[in-house]
């Protein structure tokens, strides 16, 4: 049986080093602009930054997936085809991809490079995914979070596409790539703009004693005096619903699924990936640390380890998320 | 090249919200008599739950719609994640004698070769997608609601060359979001698995308020809206010139058959956008947006010269 692999966030090149130096088996980062999902002020990699960490990774033999998984914009293709371009000429071992017209360009320029699935593709049954096999030739697919273990076993059972599951870090309640919600409130969208509730957006102000956050003209939520006020990420804020104040979409907290790396290996999952490409190096590296070692444990018959990992996640809350149906 | 729709199409979306069958029934029967729509989709795309309760009715309406001499399609559903919405969708597809709307990847693959219509649920961003699913069979595009004009103008463009129509959604709320998990159910206490159908209870979805009380969101089972009903009655004569043909409603629980005309009355070139803008805006119990359109925030509403 072979092992899980492991695949980790990069958002610049001493996070790169620090996923290699502590474990992962993959790395995946983007390009610093629109193209990819995370396009953050200061954060990626330019084409010499990604010609390095390839250097870097390839001889500790850790692969490197380029991730170009926003959707082109109509009348402006070539940023997007550029990097795939660019991705293939410069060596990366897999491009991950949403877009069907990026996919058919990959295909037809790019025969020789691995295509995997974007979750921002939200591809959630078999048939969606064997059409991705079949059309483009793709050898993964990133599992939206919508699913749980006993669906995603089935899911495999039908097909031989690769799966990859999230294991641990930020978590969207609502399907990767159908979410419109950032744009309705602040224009920009994480389909077109690779951006989520933009920072660019957000304030915090003054209320009578409490502190409101705020994504464009919207209270995301309001913390009282000595409460911790997390980021406005719309979906985890807090709203009122059917005469009732809390957390209508998601709790603030984040996705660890250690517990479940058993059932996940019998539903047949490949990969495990964890979020996190705007995180610091400090965090990548316990975090990643942390899953090496459940994962050798785990691959050699051993008690996984439980290590604490409470101070990197969001609001000290853990969650399996979809993983389990009572989530839903 | 083929030559542009000789006149304007209207398209009626299928209900979103979870209505008894005798409303949905009633509904569509005032449709097929009174309405001055061409297409009419149907179907319960939100939650395969709900699915059972309108069953019959949903027979009967497509024979009344037919009758009445529109065109019916049926919708796939959004989300298809689990076993049963699997076999709902797989179902739909091969049963289906009218033109199937394929609103998520797996309808779309089980569609291949055949002719049929791609909802606004499948992610369109650009010509090179538009192209390739023109090239699986696709005859009609329904765009997603957040594309700017510039997007809208490139795609009716490369629909025109390849033959595909082109729609734009230009009334009702804007479907946002869409999860494995019932808001609506969460708001109630309850989980999805025991849900009482409490989505029955909002024929226009669950209102979402700020803490501060601003109005924001709307809930629908598993899906997110816009609390504001987007109106492009004011962009129409400039999304026909871009070359979009069809222009979608999405229904809601008020006077449809009013809001229909007044697109239709905008079309034909009888009324002005902006005074059907203002008839719109008494219809519906919350502001009009037109933001997505004019690449803002999509809950603004753009008038003047920028329009």
């Amino acid at each position: 049986m072979d092992s899980f692999e492991l695949i980790c966030p990069a958002g610049n090149p001493a996070a790169l080093r620090a996923a290699v130096d502590s474990g992962a088996d993959a790395v995946y980062l983007g390009f610093r602009d629109a193209t990819n999902a995370r396009n953050f002020p200061g954060l990626n990699f330019s084409r010499d930054d990604l010609a390095a960490g390839l250097a870097y990774a390839h001889a500790r033999k850790v692969e490197v997936y380029v991730a170009i998984n926003t959707y082109p914009q109509a009348g402006n293709p070539e940023p997007w085809r550029r990097a795939v371009d660019d991705a293939a000429r410069l060596g990366a071992d897999a491009v991950i991809l949403a877009d069907l017209g990026l996919l058919d360009h990959a295909a037809r320029h790019h025969p020789e490079l691995r295509l995997h699935l974007s979750v921002q593709a939200s591809a959630a049954n078999a048939e969606a995914i064997r059409l991705y096999r079949d059309a483009f030739g793709v050898r993964r697919v990133v599992l939206p979070r919508v699913l749980t273990v006993p669906e995603i076993a089935r899911l495999n059972a039908e097909t031989d596409v690769e799966t990859e599951v999230f294991v641990f870090g930020g978590l969207c309640p609502m399907a990767e790539g159908r979410c419109s919600l950032s744009s309705y409130a602040t224009g920009l969208s994480p389909n077109k703009q690779g951006v989520c509730s933009p920072a660019s957006h957000v304030r915090y102000e003054p209320r009578d004693g409490a502190l409101a956050s705020r994504l464009g003209d919207f209270t995301i939520n309001l913390f009282a005096e000595g409460e911790p006020a997390g980021y406005p990420t719309l979906c985890k804020g807090r709203f009122v619903a059917g005469g009732g104040a809390g957390y209508l979409f998601e709790e603030p907290t984040s996705l660890n699924a250690m517990e479940l790396l058993p059932d996940l290996k019998k539903a047949g999952v490949r990969a495990l990936k964890i979020e996190g490409r705007q995180r610091s190096k400090a965090y990548i590296a316990a975090v990643v640390g942390a899953y090496r070692a459940a994962l050798d444990a785990f691959a050699a018959g051993r008690p996984v380890p439980r290590p604490d990992l409470d101070a990197m996640v969001e609001g000290g809350a853990q969650t399996t998320g979809a993983y389990t149906r009572a989530w839903r | 090249m083929t030559s542009p729709a000789a006149s304007p199409h209207l398209t009626l979306g299928p209900v979103l919200f979870n209505w008894p069958a005798e409303r949905w029934r009633d509904f569509y029967a005032r449709i097929a008599d009174e309405a001055a729509v061409d297409t009419v989709i149907l179907g319960e795309i939100v939650c395969f739950k709900r699915a059972p309760f309108i069953a019959d009715a949903l027979e009967e309406s497509v024979a009344r719609l037919l009758a009445a001499g529109k065109e019916v399609w049926l919708a796939s559903p959004i989300l298809v994640g689990g076993d049963r919405e699997r076999a709902a969708m797989r179902d739909l597809v091969a049963d289906a004698p009218l033109t199937v709307e394929a609103n998520d990847m797996g309808a779309l693959a089980l569609l291949d070769g055949r002719r049929h219509a791609v909802g606004p649920f499948i992610n369109l961003y650009n010509e090179a997608t538009l192209a390739w699913l023109a090239g699986r069979g696709a005859v009609s595009v329904s765009l997603p609601a957040e594309l700017p004009a510039a997007s809208v103008a490139a795609l009716a463009g490369a629909g025109r060359e390849l033959g595909v129509e082109v729609e734009v959604q230009v009334f009702g709320r804007a479907p946002l979001a869409i999860s494995a998990r019932c808001y609506h159910a969460r708001a109630h206490g309850l989980h999805k698995d025991g849900c009482q159908f409490v989505c029955g209870n909002d024929s226009n979805g669950l209102a979402v308020e700020t803490l501060d009380g601003q109005s924001f969101l709307t809930v629908n089972g598993t899906q997110t809206l816009s609390h504001g009903y987007l109106c492009l009655t004011a962009e129409l004569e400039r999304l026909a010139a871009m070359g979009v043909g069809r222009f979608r409603l999405s229904p809601h629980d008020t006077d449809m058959v009013r809001v229909i005309d007044a697109f239709r009355g905008v079309l034909d070139g009888q009324r002005d956008g902006a005074d059907a803008a203002a008839e719109i805006r008494a219809l519906v119990d919350a502001p009009v947006a037109n933001g997505f359109f004019h690449d803002t925030v999509g809950a603004s509403y753009v008038t003047g010269a920028a329009v």
